[in-house]
């Protein structure tokens, strides 16, 4: 008995879509521990007890990819898809380091709050833009994200002028680059924010409902579901997921390149998204597999910087990854598994042609 | 008497031709409203062109006309491109990624000594590899066209990075530089020559081979059939599968084509050459009147929502007030308004 409760939990697991999720960051951590064997080691930095090492520094980068899984997971779900979700965190963080700049006190906690305060606010309103084109306008959702993502870049710079901004604000710093009991803020922060959102929609009708709209937007239309208003809060809730992904990925280095902040982030949204095992037809979504899809990408990252290839080059190998899922969830590759499968599964029932063929006789 | 009677005629024939032009306008549109976009990216170019002679002069003249064409070959070229694509209801988001790699890989060979010839031959074939992956992708694995193409995007655009993050220049004697050589057809005074280039004679080439493909072979009412109904025209027995991807190949190969016409411009390729350009190609397809929910549209229209992307960014250098920072803004907010009256349109035809 105690065999068979060990082995319905590892089925249980097998079986969950994010499996292979996490049997490619263990594969891609083993990868990176044969080339060098300390890689997994962790030390305690003596002067201010925080943690350090590669490990640390993975979940620190996986922080902004995070923030946008989830926000994209959601937009997912409806059946839509957020492409400005880059140009949101550019757009995010060219507003945060110009307030501050303008701010110029270097060391005040009211200038950081203002910042994110005011990024967050203008990443709502793009999101806003967003869901009123999608929700209430009708148009198609890729079609008004694309505008939004190479317009929001646009944006950006002539927010920052077209420049490299940079700003010092030591409270805004210590979000991207400090540590409580021993772990890094950023990555803290980023799973309270998980938590949450999982929360409030799974402790909610909301996630039900957005599942609705995204399996049968007719149908649920019918069971009283108004998709308005809640096309609307979720692409605003994935533009404001992207400014505080923005916020973190410009406070590390407390300078926004208004060209490379977000880039082609909308990927590794997508990527996690996908790898999580949310459909990327929509109808499901699972905030746990998109979060183990985020530390994936963060994992492949760092893995690709170690082994010594270009960092230009990591969305090659990315949309290798998600071709490849792609394939995967298409019906032909998986007819091709069932029908190798099937074979000793006919012994045991009668295969579904000769049914069908005594039906017909049975009704003629 | 004569003498002044016959201005007075002349006036009034042509009040009535403008006014017979007006009037067979307003009955194509009133029978056929989804050309209505196509009608006002006409009207807006001219507008344009009007408008660009009164504020800053020197608009309507046969060498800012040829600039026009000249720099915008390559974009004329994948608007015809995204035109096939869209019409049958599906996206190319790689284009732009395609050139990159393609102009990267071409120019590397070129200066590797390789036989012109074959460089170009292969810049193209990059193209087509890309196209029916993509296409391959789609119909037969049910992968949604934007995620197939943005997947090859990335997937270009990292490979170029992978190939060189330098911009590579063409060496200044490399044949392949001819394509994108000027030749005056009529000298003019001073600088107010017609100039055309090879790249614009091979652009104006693939308008015309998409034009008599669209509209006068069997593969191009499958592909309109496909963008009005995929299942309708599955079930009338059209050739549905093999269509779809060849849009993809060809929207692929063109870009290839683009990437030369381009580099051999420039002279220049990098990795980042051409972020955006998926943008304007779908601007100008949309701009000219082809619906995104595909099964309506025209490959001439698609040139001349090129022509008013190209002039636009003409207006704004000469402008001067406007900084250029704002150009995707603009596209942006042009394709926004063009894709509403589209939405406007054909919610009107659906009740």
């Amino acid at each position: 008995m105690s065999t068979d409760a060990r082995w319905s939990w590892l089925r249980e697991l097998i079986r969950k879509p994010f499996f292979w999720g996490l049997i490619a960051i263990v594969a891609l951590l083993a990868l990176n521990v044969l080339k060098d064997p300390n890689y997994l080691a962790l030390s305690i930095n003596p002067v201010n007890g925080n943690l350090v090492g590669n490990v640390v520094d993975i979940l620190r980068a996986s922080a902004p990819i995070l923030m946008i899984a989830v926000g994209m997971s959601l937009v997912i779900a409806t059946g839509g898809i957020d492409l400005s979700v880059g140009s949101v965190m550019a757009v995010s963080g060219a507003v945060a380091m110009v307030f501050m700049k303008e701010a110029g006190e270097s060391g005040s906690l009211g200038a950081a709050l203002g910042a994110i305060g005011l990024a967050l606010l203008v990443s709502a309103v793009l999101g806003a833009v967003n869901g009123v084109l999608v929700a209430y306008v009708g148009l198609q959702p890729f079609i008004s994200t694309l505008i939004m993502m190479l317009a929001g870049r646009g944006i950006a710079k002539v927010i920052t002028e077209g420049q490299n901004t940079s700003a010092t604000n030591d409270p805004f710093r210590w979000i991207a680059n400090g540590f409580v009991i021993g772990l890094p803020v950023v990555f803290l922060l980023a799973i309270l924010i998980v938590l949450v959102v999982g929360f409030v929609v799974r402790r909610s009708a909301l996630g039900l409902m957005i599942e609705a709209i995204g399996i049968n937007p007719k149908a649920s239309r019918m069971a009283g579901i108004k998709p308005n208003g809640l096309l609307l809060t979720v692409y605003i809730l994935s533009a404001v997921l992207a400014g505080i992904a923005g916020i973190m990925s410009v406070g590390t280095v407390m300078t926004v390149d208004v060209s490379r902040t977000g880039y082609q982030m909308e990927l590794d949204a997508i990527l996690a998204v996908v790898i999580g095992g949310t459909s990327l037809a929509g109808g499901k979504f699972s905030i746990g597999g998109a979060v183990v899809g985020g530390l994936l990408i963060a994992t492949l990252d760092k893995t690709i910087v170690f082994l010594g290839i270009s960092s230009s080059a990591t969305p090659a190998f990315k949309a290798i990854v998600i071709v490849v899922l792609c394939l995967l969830q298409s019906e032909r590759v998986r007819s091709w598994f069932v029908q190798r499968r099937r074979p000793p599964q006919g012994r045991m029932t009668p295969s579904p042609a000769p049914v069908k063929q005594e039906n017909q006789e049975v009704t003629a | 008497m004569t003498a002044v009677q016959t201005p007075r005629a002349d006036s009034s024939a042509e009040a009535s031709a403008v006014s017979k032009i007006v009037a067979r306008v307003k009955r194509v549109v009133a029978s056929n409203p989804s050309v209505l976009p196509t009608v006002a990216a006409i009207v807006i170019f001219i507008g344009m062109v009007i408008y660009g002679e009164v504020a800053y002069g020197r608009i309507v003249q046969a060498n800012t006309l040829s600039n026009l064409l000249i720099n915008n070959a390559h974009l004329i070229i994948l608007a015809v491109a995204m035109t096939f694509v869209i019409l049958t209801g599906g996206i190319d988001l790689s284009v732009g990624s395609v050139i990159a790699l393609s102009s990267v890989a071409g120019v590397m060979l070129s200066n590797a000594g390789w036989d012109p010839l074959v460089v170009i031959v292969l810049m193209i074939l990059i193209g087509t590899v890309f196209g029916l992956a993509s296409g391959i992708l789609i119909q037969y694995f049910n992968v949604q066209p934007f995620i197939a193409t943005l997947a090859m995007m990335f997937l270009g655009r990292g490979l170029a990075a992978l190939l060189s993050t330098q911009p590579e220049r063409l060496s200044e004697d490399s044949p392949i530089r001819w394509l994108g050589e000027q030749f005056k057809v009529v000298d003019g005074e001073k600088v107010n020559d017609v100039v055309v280039t090879p790249g614009v004679v091979i652009a104006l080439l693939v308008v015309l081979a998409a034009f008599f493909v669209l509209h006068r072979t069997r593969t191009g009412r499958t592909v309109y059939a496909i963008g009005g109904s995929e299942s309708s025209s599955a079930l009338m027995g059209l050739a549905v599968p093999r269509t779809k991807v060849l849009v993809y190949v060809i929207s692929g190969t063109l870009s290839g084509v683009a990437a030369v016409v381009y580099t051999s411009r420039l002279g220049i390729a990098q990795n980042i050459t051409g972020i955006g350009w998926e943008l304007d190609a779908i601007a100008a397809t949309v701009i000219g009147g082809t619906l995104l929910t595909g099964g309506y549209g025209y490959v001439l229209g698609s040139v001349i929502g090129a022509l008013v992307l190209g002039l636009m960014n003409v207006l704004i250098t000469r402008d001067g007030g406007i900084p250029p920072k704002m150009t995707t803004i603009i596209t942006g907010g042009i394709l926004l308004v063009f894709v509403l009256l589209q939405r406007a349109v054909t919610s009107k035809r659906h009740t």
